[in-house]
């Protein structure tokens, strides 16, 4: 027999405080990808994407999602900052090498 | 606050989309190709969403409350991770270019044809 | 093409998508308003039929389990491309771990770096492993807790231990590590249909208490399984590319 779960009732924001939050975050993320894209220099542009990135889970966060959240921390915030820094480094370091060899 | 979340989705695709038509560095265009992945996360997830409902999770609330939808969220959770995975393969073509052509400047690239 | 005209189709297009996303949106229902049957559906009955109080996992691995393996394997996909495409060239050579490690060019991280990423690793595989068996209960699941495993490979090279990272996760290890991982989510889906039933059916046990660690059936094992595959896919690209970047260098 399936046993029903406790009978808590959920905390929920008052409507006008989570319609708030939501404006907010969404105004922030909006500026923020506008922050991205201007930031020309590959190095620079990535500490603004891991704080894009945390920003984005932020705003999931006000939407009720909290799988998304984790996975947005995880992916955009974290593995896909190192990755971008590996490669380039990777890029960088062949760059020193042809003008030294030049 | 009716369609304020659409409007930030086609903002953020328009933003992204225009750092990759006016990049010159691979690494750039790449980053901004992330920038225009996540807005279909954020027109997901605002499609789904219910006034005044909560996270489909009900090991603590009662299984009747009213929650959003689980569906789109099953949808960018995934969706997340695997755009990672592919990104980093756009990184391994990136590398490989760079040793091939010597520059990452997509201008310069297109012009090495032939 | 030249960039400005580049910029002016760009500009011509965006403006074409507003005009036809402005008449979309006169059309819509509202954000908040949502109408749809399925989320109403999928909430009222998925505690009931799967007894795991995760609805958004129970979801990814048993009502919607064959497009959760098909992005699965986009992931394995991608992780071997990044294998190929990063191969050895004509041209190229390779020096071993262990020189690289002796030659040690480069500033060697400072000691706070080193003591908190050693004093992180421990918890941060457990939680990996907290996450990707929690799948049925909260929001956890295999892809964030494989995520977060393979993140507490990174800490190991970052704390300046490149050799070590190396040891614990050799490419033809991860390799296999990531294979079990994809084939034993398809597997499970097989050992269904040996039983006479459709494919990835939810056939094990359900449980009798929802939302317990150990009920909801196939869905915890699936999560296990996809958690052990996405680790072991980005501790491969990672390291592949720090490959490229401290191993692998042009002949002169």
């Amino acid at each position: 027999m399936i046993v029903a779960s406790a009978g808590t009732s959920p905390f929920v924001l008052p409507g006008a405080v989570m319609d708030g939050l939501q404006v907010v975050l969404l105004v922030l993320v909006a500026v923020l990808a506008t922050a991205v894209v201007l930031t020309r220099a590959p190095v620079r542009q990535v500490i603004v994407l891991s704080s894009y990135g945390l920003m984005l889970a932020l705003l999931f966060l006000a939407f009720q999602a909290p799988d998304v959240t984790l996975s947005e921390l995880t992916v955009g915030a974290v593995a896909l900052p190192v990755l971008l820094m590996l490669a380039l480094a990777k890029v960088r370091g062949q760059g020193r090498e042809r003008r030294r060899d030049r | 606050m009716q369609i304020l979340p659409f409007v930030v989705v086609v903002w953020i695709f328009a933003v992204g989309l225009y750092g990759v038509v006016t990049s010159r560095h691979l690494m750039h265009l790449i980053m901004c190709l992330i920038v225009v992945q996540s807005s279909t996360y954020v027109l997901l997830l605002g499609v789904g969403y219910r006034r005044g409902a909560v996270a489909p999770y009900f090991s603590d609330i009662p299984a009747r409350t009213p929650a959003v939808d689980p569906v789109v969220q099953a949808l960018a959770l995934t969706d997340v991770v695997v755009e990672a995975a592919v990104t980093a393969l756009l990184l391994a073509l990136a590398i490989q270019a760079h040793k091939r052509f010597g520059t990452l400047d997509p201008h310069e690239l297109v012009e090495l044809s032939g | 093409m030249t960039a400005r005209t580049r910029t002016r189709v760009f500009l011509a297009a965006m403006a074409g998508l507003a005009a036809f996303y402005v008449w979309g949106l006169t059309g819509l229902p509202g954000f908040g308003s949502y109408p749809g049957p399925y989320g109403y559906i999928l909430d009222h009955v998925a505690v009931l039929q799967t007894n795991a109080t995760g609805v958004v996992s129970a979801i990814n691995f048993s009502y919607r389990g064959i497009d959760t393996l098909g992005e699965e394997f986009i992931l394995f996909i991608a992780a071997t491309g990044v294998s190929t495409v990063l191969r050895h060239l004509r041209g190229e050579r390779e020096e071993s771990a262990g020189a690289a490690a002796l030659r040690a060019e480069g500033p060697a991280p400072s000691d706070a770096t080193r003591q908190a990423t050693v004093l992180f690793v421990g918890p941060v595989m457990v939680m990996g492993w907290f996450l990707g068996s929690h799948a049925q209960t909260s929001p956890s699941g295999g892809f964030q807790g494989g995520v977060i495993l393979a993140t507490a490979f990174i800490l190991i090279y970052l704390a300046g231990q490149f050799l070590a990272f190396r040891r614990l996760s050799p490419v033809p290890l991860t390799d296999a590590v990531g294979a079990v991982g994809a084939g034993g989510f398809a597997v499970i889906g097989l050992a269904a249909v040996a039983q006479g039933l459709p494919y990835l059916y939810n056939f094990l046990p359900l449980g009798s208490v929802p939302g317990a660690v150990s009920s909801s059936g196939t869905i915890a094992l699936i999560s296990f399984f996809v958690g052990v595959e996405v680790a072991a896919a980005f501790v491969l690209i990672v390291s592949e590319l720090l490959e490229q970047t401290l191993l692998v260098e042009a002949e002169r």
